[in-house]
């Protein structure tokens, strides 16, 4: 734990600290949820359409509905130009989410019924799939869907040795020592895990301590998210 | 043809009591049945057969111009295709979602676990590279493609034999081989998928124990210890404690798996 105490984070952060966090709901007029989170300069909006009839008529489940993501950053979110249009990446992330949102969602609700999800990064900078699944989440709460309860999301990173939470760019591309491992992991405010990647170099016992910073870390998030669901609706 | 609801009861049943229909444990994996050398005109290439399931992987090269982030290491191409010849699931016409997340479960997990020394790929910084391109193939799919197809990269990467590069004009030519093998570490890593099915986990189902599993997790690590890359699959929630035992399971069984293929990696 002393480590913990001298290491230096390149924008001085705490190793347990957050980036400024902001959430807003209803930041799309014509959606039926919408919100936006940030992490620091990760900017992330989603807007939730639905629950609607599923089209094609061959994709409608008569045992429940559909929850359909869809995630994709801007072209000019990050320095290098991304070409507009789905990527092997954003397909991933986009099925990554869903799995990460559905434990919660009781979509059981709508048979033949589809509820669309759209995330739209903005500013990139690290975490981007994170701030999107916390943005979906609150949009999906906005737009009335029966939700269990809120997840919540957020990257664990090992510089070296050391494990932080919330990683920017400058640190996931951290070469010294051991380099760097980034963890995104998605939580319910019940603790239970719904998402969880791995990229890098850990053991089992850093693994296991990386699942417990988050699940810390994602309280802290948590209550930024019922704070912006409040405000929506004007309740102290 | 899915799995149906009564034999997937019936899984769970058996799962309770620690047993599986074809008389594993849940934590046994089926036997790996390694064959080297699908195509004389690959690189490397291997088939790989777990049970009926069956995958092949072939490593092909070529050179290429580096990427601007990385002008001094070579490239590496994976991609996945399930073919409809392999399961009657399966449609021709452009990769669905399980073929992309195959392919890029299996480029995270070679290239996370740093098994390619890339640096040593690089022939001309900034200009000139080898790439390193690995194809999977299902031929039948009886579940856990994920993890033969694993094994089956890092064998036919083992294998590989680095084709003649004609250095004055430029050219590789393709069907001549150096003597130099692909450089890798010596760790040699291995994927690992364990499944929730009811409250059992499990490694290596078969199709239908793979139909009726609510999550998943993939773990690509060493059989020292070192996990290097992580996927959870599916929509059911795991709790930490969960997690812990598949952490755990997942590190005995590579070891497990490690020492069954270890010949084959000669």
């Amino acid at each position: 734990m002393n480590a913990a105490k001298t290491f230096k984070r390149p924008d001085g952060r705490k190793v347990d600290e957050m980036r400024k966090m902001e959430a807003k709901v209803g930041v799309v007029p014509n959606a039926d949820g919408s919100a936006s989170f940030s992490f620091g300069d990760t900017i992330a909006i989603a807007a939730v359409y639905g629950p609607k009839k599923m089209h094609p008529q061959h994709q409608q489940d008569p045992a429940k509905g559909t929850l359909r993501c869809n995630y994709n950053m801007l072209s000019f979110s990050v320095t290098d130009r991304i070409r507009p249009g789905p990527s092997r990446r954003s397909t991933e992330i986009s099925k990554i989410t869903q799995w990460a949102l559905e434990p919660v969602i009781m979509i059981k609700k709508y048979p033949n019924m589809v509820v669309d999800v759209h995330i739209h990064i903005l500013q990139a900078n690290a975490s981007t799939r994170c701030a999107g699944i916390n943005a979906a989440i609150l949009a999906l709460a906005h737009a009335g869907i029966p939700t269990k309860e809120l997840v919540s999301s957020v990257s664990i990173g090992k510089l070296d040795k050391q494990l932080v939470v919330d990683l920017n760019k400058y640190e996931e591309d951290w070469e010294e020592g051991e380099g760097a491992t980034d963890i995104p992991i998605t939580m319910t405010n019940s603790g239970k895990v719904t998402h969880l990647q791995l990229d890098g170099k850990i053991t089992s016992k850093d693994l296991k301590e990386a699942i417990n910073l988050a699940s810390k870390a994602s309280k802290e998030i948590y209550e930024v998210q019922k704070k912006a669901l409040k405000d929506s609706l004007n309740i102290k | 043809m899915e799995t149906p609801k009564l034999t997937a009861k019936r899984i769970e049943e058996y799962l309770k009591e620690g047993k599986r229909f074809d008389n594993r444990k849940p934590d046994e994996f089926r036997d790996i049945v390694i064959e080297k050398g699908v195509s004389n005109n690959a690189e490397g290439s291997v088939r790989v057969r777990l049970g009926k399931t069956e995958v092949l992987v072939g490593v092909k090269m070529g050179v290429a111009e580096p990427y601007p982030d990385s002008p001094d290491k070579g490239n590496l191409m994976v991609t996945a295709e399930l073919l409809p010849l392999s399961s009657e699931r399966f449609e021709s016409g452009p990769p669905k979602f399980p073929a992309i997340e195959l392919g890029r479960l299996i480029d995270r997990f070679i290239r996370e676990s740093k098994f390619i020394d890339v640096e040593k790929l690089c022939i001309k910084k900034g200009e000139k590279v080898w790439s390193v391109f690995i194809d999977i193939y299902s031929i039948n799919d009886d579940g856990d493609l994920l993890d033969a197809a694993g094994i089956g990269a890092v064998c036919a990467l083992k294998m590989a034999k680095i084709p003649k590069y004609d250095s004055k004009n430029e050219q590789v030519l393709f069907g001549e081989w150096s003597d130099k093998k692909i450089p890798l570490s010596k760790e040699v890593p291995i994927s690992i998928t364990a499944h929730k099915i009811g409250e059992t986990m499990v490694v290596d189902p078969t199709r239908e124990e793979e139909d009726i599993s609510e999550a998943r997790i993939t773990i690509g690590g060493t059989p020292e210890g070192i996990i290097s890359s992580i996927q959870k699959g599916n929509s059911k929630e795991l709790s930490v404690e969960e997690i812990h035992k598949i952490i755990d399971l997942t590190e005995k069984t590579r070891k497990k798996v490690f020492s069954s293929i270890e010949k084959s990696l000669k």
